[in-house]
Formats: structure tokens, C-alpha cells, sequence
């Protein structure tokens, strides 16, 4: 295997062990580089066009890509579903093709369905990133999550072999949990979900993790506690008898934390229900709790991202 | 890239040609150590500035040799012009390599930029724009081990290790130590031409 990368990202794996560390590497040189420097701009993708697409709302995702985008010296186009013609009712097809037709390098997008890009990948010439599709994945949040866990627990460097990490909650609606069930796999991590019945998805015991439905049995030898926010927006059912019984079986609190590992590393990707999945006093525990500095990532990630897709168009990167 | 055809005129196209042994590569060091002193007046407010992965290593000799030689430290960095290059549309991924800040900083100081060839100029040329967004040094020089000749830009080095003349499909070699395992610099070719390292 070697480092190679197609001309998307839309999954977490299409990311092989090598090209996720040269991601990383790159990530963390472009960190390096960019803290303390007095112009925080790099030249790289001067005169491309990079298009960030979102059919939902995004506060955290949307700007990173943005920041990324112009730290690389990009132009960026903003195209939100509300306020443009899809409120009329432009197919997806259609807004692709007239993105294509303005010429753009890179369409970062984000759809409430699941496979909505690799649709668009298959009408356009340029790249496509995920920035998260339906239930389905969100491949940079993984790459983010994996960059902070090195980062923190590895001295920022290789992979993350021998790493247990434990996500806990809505996994059933979480692109976010399954871009990093892969990730952490491809890097050598183990993973460990835990979450009620009714929020894992059918199939999850072909996942290459372990499933659990008790917390307080999986927290012990946990290096990394992932929350995943309860995404009410997309229950149609009711998955559990109240908040309150979710938040005292399955929320993360001083008292949970307590039981885990001195080096223990919180994280969730927001944006966060305080006093539901994760209590406002471990959201903001400033030794355990990473979660503003995994925003902080993104932007150096997403950075890597766009330049690895963006350079060597038409050349093979065997 | 397929190698490309040449009249096989010359005899032994193959075989690498030391141009600099590991004995030669020490004396220019000392010589250019030595003119560095001379020319910026005792290396006061000089930053070594070493472009990745040769130049660094290369940088760091000379620095060394300037502190044995005079009893001066200079400022000694690195930097990585990957990300300023004009050739990354067309090239495959490249991955970073780092770029270290003196303490200090660039402003008002005397630059020498150490690279291991010199050969178009475009690495040059990206590594003058990299500085410029690092800070604003009173004046930057260029250090290079072997001038190869075939410029593409108006630049020029201020220091040179060896003047190389060469053909344009001829392939200059540098090892070092510290990555290579020993010192030479060798001449490959006409065989193939390739892109990359060395220019």
C-alpha cells in the first residue's frame, strides 16, 4: 500500500493507513507552519475555485471549509439551499451542472440524504469533498477526531495502533460515528460503541467494533471518549422514554468521568446538547475536554484536504 | 516519464560520475563558511535559512562551521516551499516537509537561503516568496553546493560550492550523511531526465 487518493473524498474509505498519515503529516505541518507566521495565507490554491454546497445548516463545518479554502489562497462560493434557486426546485443535478459550468475546482458538499455525493461526483469534473450526508459519513470530522487523538496521545505522530477509543450515543443517525468507526480502524484503533438498542443501526454487528449497551462498563481503559450528539431533528420515533433517563444512562458527567483514566480525552463534535448527552462541567473540563481544540483541527485538516485532491490533477498518485 | 532518446555518441551514458567526494563537499563547506564571514562582515544578523531536505542539513554544516571558524552563532532555520511551488497542478501530492522559524524571527536580519543545487531557479524563486510571508529580512542571499546552470529565472547565487555544467537530461546527485548515509555529489545520465530533487 502506498499513499494514494482518488480525485474525492467521500468516504472514510477511500483513506487507506498511509494516506491517512500522510493527511495527518501534512495537517500538522500546515498547523506548524501557519501559527506565529505574519501572513497566515498560502499561495497553494491560488486562482482555484472551491464551492461549499450546503443543503443543511452547519455553523462549525461550513467555516472551517471556508477558512481552509482561503488560508489556501482559494476563492470560495457560499451556496446555501436556502436563498437560492434550490428553494425553487433545482434538482441536485442541476445546481451541479451549473456549478460545473462556472468552472469550480472543488465542491465541498453537505445533503440530508445519504449518497447525495457520490451522486454529484459522477456529473462533475472537479473534486468532491463530504462535509457530511445524511446518516451516511463525514469524512473530514473523522480525520479531525483522528488528528486530535494523535495529536494528544501519540506525540503527533504515525498512527493510532493500540488506541481504545469509545463512542457513546445516537449512533444510529451518526455519520459522524461511522466516518470514524473506519478511520479509527484503517489507523489501528479499537473502537468501542455504546448506545441504547434503538439508536444502533441494523447491521452494526458487522462493524468492525464492539457494541455495548452499559456506559459504565465500557468507560474503564478508555483513552478516548467520543459523545455523539442526540440528534433529535432526525428522530421520527421515539428511540427513548425521556431525556432525563437518556442523560442518566447514557450522558457523560463529572461522575462517569471520574471512573476513567487519568489521561482520558473527551470529545464530542458539537454541536453539543449541555445536560443531555455531556454535562456543561465536562464539556468544559480544560485538561480532559478537547472539543474547542478539535474545531481548531479542522481547519488544519481540511487545509490537507484540498491540497492533496487539489494538486496533481490528471496525474495518477501511485 | 519514459527516458528519452539521445544519440549514444558519448560512451558509459550510465555510469554516475563523482563530482565532489566526501573530502571535496568538506572543503567547499569551509570555503563557503569562510565567504559567508568575509562577505557579511562577521556573520552579524545572518539566518541560515536551509530548504528542505538537503539544504537543511547543508545549513546546519555551515552554521557550525562559521561558529568553529569566527566564534559566531548564526540564526539557523528551514524552509519548506512545497506549498509555493508553480508546478503543484500538474505535479502528484507532495508531502510537507517543516518549516522552522528562528528564534527571532526574519525582520531586519540577513537571510542566506542554503539549498543543495541550483538549477532552474523556480525553487528559489517559491522559497523568496515563502520569506516574504514569514517577514521582512534586510536582504536575502542565496547559498547553493552545486550551480548546475539551465536557469530559468534571473537568479543568481551568491555562494557557490562547484560550478556543474551539465546537459539538461543530466541528473545531479547529492548525498549527505545525515539521510544518505555518506557525502558525494554525482552526475547521472543522459539516460532519463527527471523532474524533482535537485533542482
Amino acid at each position: 500500500m502506498s499513499v494514494s487518493i482518488g480525485r474525492h473524498l467521500l468516504s472514510s474509505q477511500d483513506l487507506n493507513n498511509e494516506t491517512a498519515v500522510a493527511l495527518l503529516d501534512t495537517a500538522a505541518r500546515l498547523d506548524a507552519a501557519m501559527t506565529g507566521r505574519e501572513v497566515k495565507k498560502l499561495p497553494t490554491l491560488r486562482g482555484r475555485t472551491v464551492v461549499n454546497l450546503f443543503y443543511e445548516d452547519s455553523t462549525r463545518t461550513r467555516t472551517s471549509f471556508e477558512l481552509a479554502a482561503k488560508r489556501l489562497s482559494a476563492d470560495v462560493v457560499n451556496f446555501s439551499a436556502k436563498g437560492s434557486s434550490v428553494s425553487k426546485g433545482e434538482s441536485l443535478k442541476d445546481t451541479a451542472l451549473t456549478l460545473q459550468a462556472m468552472g469550480s475546482d472543488a465542491v465541498v458538499i453537505r445533503h440530508h440524504l445519504s449518497g447525495a455525493p457520490r451522486r454529484l461526483a459522477t456529473w462533475i469534473e472537479g473534486s468532491v469533498i463530504n462535509a457530511g450526508d445524511g446518516t451516511h459519513e463525514h469524512p473530514t470530522q473523522a480525520l479531525l477526531d483522528a488528528f486530535t487523538m494523535r495529536r494528544r496521545l501519540r506525540d503527533g505522530e504515525g498512527d493510532l495502533k493500540g488506541l481504545r477509543v469509545v463512542v457513546v450515543g445516537d449512533v444510529l443517525h451518526s455519520r459522524v460515528a461511522r466516518s470514524n468507526v473506519r478511520l479509527l480502524r484503517t489507523l489501528g484503533a479499537e473502537v468501542v460503541l455504546v448506545a441504547p438498542p434503538t439508536l444502533l443501526p441494523v447491521g452494526v454487528a458487522e462493524w468492525p467494533c464492539e457494541v455495548s449497551y452499559d456506559l459504565d462498563s465500557a468507560l474503564p481503559g478508555a483513552d478516548v471518549v467520543m459523545m455523539l450528539r442526540v440528534q433529535r431533528e432526525r428522530m421520527t420515533a421515539s428511540y427513548f422514554p425521556s431525556a432525563r433517563e437518556y442523560s442518566r444512562r447514557y450522558g457523560l458527567d463529572a461522575a462517569r468521568l471520574a471512573k476513567c483514566e487519568e489521561h482520558t480525552l473527551v470529545m464530542h463534535p458539537g454541536p453539543m446538547n449541555r445536560g443531555m448527552e455531556i454535562s456543561a462541567e465536562v464539556a468544559d473540563d480544560p485538561r480532559r475536554s478537547v472539543i474547542t481544540e478539535q474545531v481548531t483541527n479542522g481547519v488544519s485538516v481540511r487545509m490537507a484536504v484540498l491540497y492533496m485532491l487539489l494538486s496533481g490533477e490528471g496525474v495518477a498518485n501511485e | 516519464m519514459p527516458a528519452q532518446s539521445h544519440s549514444a555518441s558519448q560512451i558509459d551514458l550510465q555510469a554516475p560520475k563523482t563530482v565532489l567526494s566526501a573530502e571535496d563537499m568538506a572543503r567547499v563547506l569551509d570555503r563557503i563558511a569562510h565567504q559567508i564571514l568575509e562577505k557579511t562582515r562577521g556573520g552579524d544578523g545572518v539566518v541560515l535559512m536551509g530548504i528542505p531536505t538537503r539544504g537543511t542539513f547543508l545549513a546546519q554544516r555551515l552554521a557550525d562551521r562559521v561558529a568553529t571558524f569566527a566564534g559566531v552563532r548564526v540564526g539557523l532555520g528551514a524552509i519548506d516551499i512545497t506549498m509555493y511551488r508553480d508546478d503543484l497542478r500538474s505535479q502528484a501530492f507532495r508531502p510537507l516537509a517543516e518549516t522552522r522559524e528562528p528564534a527571532g524571527g526574519l525582520d531586519g536580519k540577513l537571510v542566506i537561503l542554503v539549498d543543495d543545487v541550483l538549477f532552474s531557479g523556480r525553487t528559489v524563486r517559491a522559497a523568496l516568496d515563502a520569506i516574504a510571508d514569514l517577514g521582512r529580512p534586510r536582504a536575502v542571499q542565496l547559498a547553493v553546493l552545486v550551480d548546475r546552470g539551465h536557469r530559468e529565472l534571473p537568479i543568481r547565487a551568491d555562494y557557490v560550492g562547484k560550478n556543474l555544467p551539465t546537459s539538461v537530461q543530466q541528473q545531479v546527485k547529492v548525498r549527505m550523511l545525515e539521510r544518505d548515509g555518506s557525502d558525494a555529489v554525482t552526475i547521472v545520465g543522459p539516460a532519463e531526465f527527471e523532474e524533482g530533487h535537485g533542482e
